[in-house]
């Protein structure tokens, strides 16, 4: 046995320092499918609580819609478990491909590639379509995935100020000698539910020649008239070079993503990118249920626009409450809370009382920024919203931070 | 010296702090302070070596020697000499 007692201690260690250090993920169990209403086991073996689920990624309500399920299980029985292979030897069905299409009509770009997770997709892509002659510059508010992707790719890279165009184009001009340009962004980003100035970063890579790419996960399906994403809001589909999404969140929530982008960028990846080549894609189950989806979103814009009004709705509430939220207009709003061991405690009085949020803290965000970030869905009837908003101002008045100041709460609580 | 540390000092306060009034001192811990994230401090190691024409080795450019002006500077000092 290698695994000694020195070893061990060595990891006790180390999990009791990230204890310590107050960031030890411990997980609820959910006994329930994926919804606004959910029972949830925690701490593990007490009973189960019947809680509002105010912190999925299931935005568009679909992640237990019964068309898609029926789909799943008809891609169940038509295409079989799994495939037990990659893609390029004997592991790509028909539906895979028709899924690529599907994706790419969706989006509007020129061809798609499967990945097992957009986090696949992000950590592969840089490698695969960029050389060390290369550089990528990204905005420092992207995704870890993204961070992993660039680790992993020969080119140069380097950072400008989230969203802050002036110094894009200042880095833009700095690697004017590099041969290809990428910049880098989320559509959405996930933490402080903004959105990237697509508009304006085209017009930038146009200017000095660069490839845009950008993470959508938080946006396909919902943002946009059409639930397109970020690109059809800002008015530049067609203008984006690289697209990454996944399925896991607004998309049926189960898994998979996607590089969606140039056909030459596409091709790159199906030839070079590592995730692609060895791993298996997503099974036909899933398959089948994401073109399900697909085919939901693109006969009615029901879904978005009541996505749209829940997340209006409840932003205001929230607003006329006098809680300090991060600005925005998607459906992530984040309620400011600066101090971390505040984030944690209002967290647990929203549990108790039957609402179910996540306090996010440093190193997930920047020192001083704690929050709870909530997240809403179409899947929310007004009476989960109306509830919700009835314990978060319960639990503000708990802690008297309605109607103070970002400054009178830092001064309340301390950073 | 004091000029080394001036110019890495409005460097480090142009390239990464949002708002520029920020109080920011020669030892200002700057990534253990989360003012630099580790990701991006790779512009400031760049900054300091076409600055004053050096290389740092990756296993020498360590979060904690690039955690203050101060601790830059030095940093910097061993390699021009």
């Amino acid at each position: 046995m290698a695994f000694s007692e020195k070893i061990r201690n060595i990891y006790k260690e180390e999990l009791k320092g990230i204890e310590e250090a107050g960031i030890f993920k411990k997980e609820r169990y959910i006994h329930s499918p994926q919804a606004a209403d959910i029972e949830v086991e925690f701490p593990k073996g007490s009973s189960l609580k019947k809680v509002i689920n105010m912190c999925a990624n299931n935005y568009l309500g679909l992640s237990s819609h019964p068309e898609v399920i029926k789909a799943a299980h008809e891609g169940l029985d038509s295409r079989g478990y799994g495939m037990s292979s990659v893609r390029f030897i004997c592991g790509t069905q028909d539906i895979h491909n028709e899924l690529e299409r599907k994706v790419t009509e969706f989006l509007g770009t020129e061809d798609t590639i499967l990945f097992p997770s957009c986090m696949d997709a992000n950590a592969g892509v840089f490698e695969a379509v960029l050389g060390k002659e290369d550089v990528m510059i990204s905005d420092r508010l992207v995704h870890a995935s993204i961070i992993d992707g660039i680790r992993l790719a020969s080119a140069e890279h380097d950072t400008f100020k989230h969203s802050n165009m002036k110094h894009l184009e200042k880095k833009l001009q700095l690697h004017s000698d590099k041969c290809r340009r990428v910049v880098i962004t989320d559509g959405v980003f996930s933490m402080d539910g903004d959105t990237a100035k697509l508009d304006e970063m085209v017009a930038l890579c146009e200017k000095y020649d660069a490839m845009l790419f950008v993470d959508d996960s938080h946006a396909s399906g919902f943002i946009g008239k059409t639930g397109r994403g970020t690109h059809e809001k800002c008015g530049v589909v067609g203008k984006i070079d690289i697209i990454t999404t996944t399925f896991g969140k607004a998309l049926g929530g189960a898994s998979g993503g996607c590089v969606s982008g140039r056909k030459e960028i596409v091709e790159m990846c199906r030839q070079k990118a590592r995730p692609y080549l060895f791993s298996n894609t997503i099974a036909p189950v899933v398959v089948a249920g994401v073109m399900k989806v697909f085919d939901i979103l693109s006969a009615s814009t029901e879904r978005r626009d009541k996505l749209e009004a829940n997340s209006t709705y409840w932003r205001k509430g929230l607003e006329d409450a006098g809680f300090v939220l991060q600005p925005g207009d998607t459906p992530i709003v984040p309620i400011m809370l600066f101090n971390a061991k505040l984030s944690q405690d209002i967290s647990n009085d929203l549990y108790e009382k039957g609402i179910y949020a996540i306090g996010f803290f440093f190193p997930v965000v920047a020192k001083g920024q704690a929050r709870i970030r909530t997240q809403i869905s179409a899947g929310h009837e007004k009476h989960h919203l109306d509830k919700s908003l009835g314990v978060f101002i319960e639990v503000g008045k708990k802690y008297d931070i309605l109607g103070k100041t970002k400054q009178e709460i830092i001064e309340m609580y301390g950073l | 010296m004091e000029d080394m540390k001036d110019i890495v000092l409005e460097y480090v306060i142009e390239e990464y702090l949002e708002d520029e009034d920020e109080e920011l001192t020669y030892d200002t811990p700057l990534i253990s302070g989360g003012i630099v994230d580790s990701f991006s401090m790779v512009s400031l190691k760049r900054f300091v070596e076409n600055k004053y024409n050096i290389s740092i080795p990756d296993d020498k450019a360590t979060p904690e020697a690039f955690d203050t002006v101060e601790s830059i500077v030095e940093l910097v000092k061993k390699y021009i000499n």
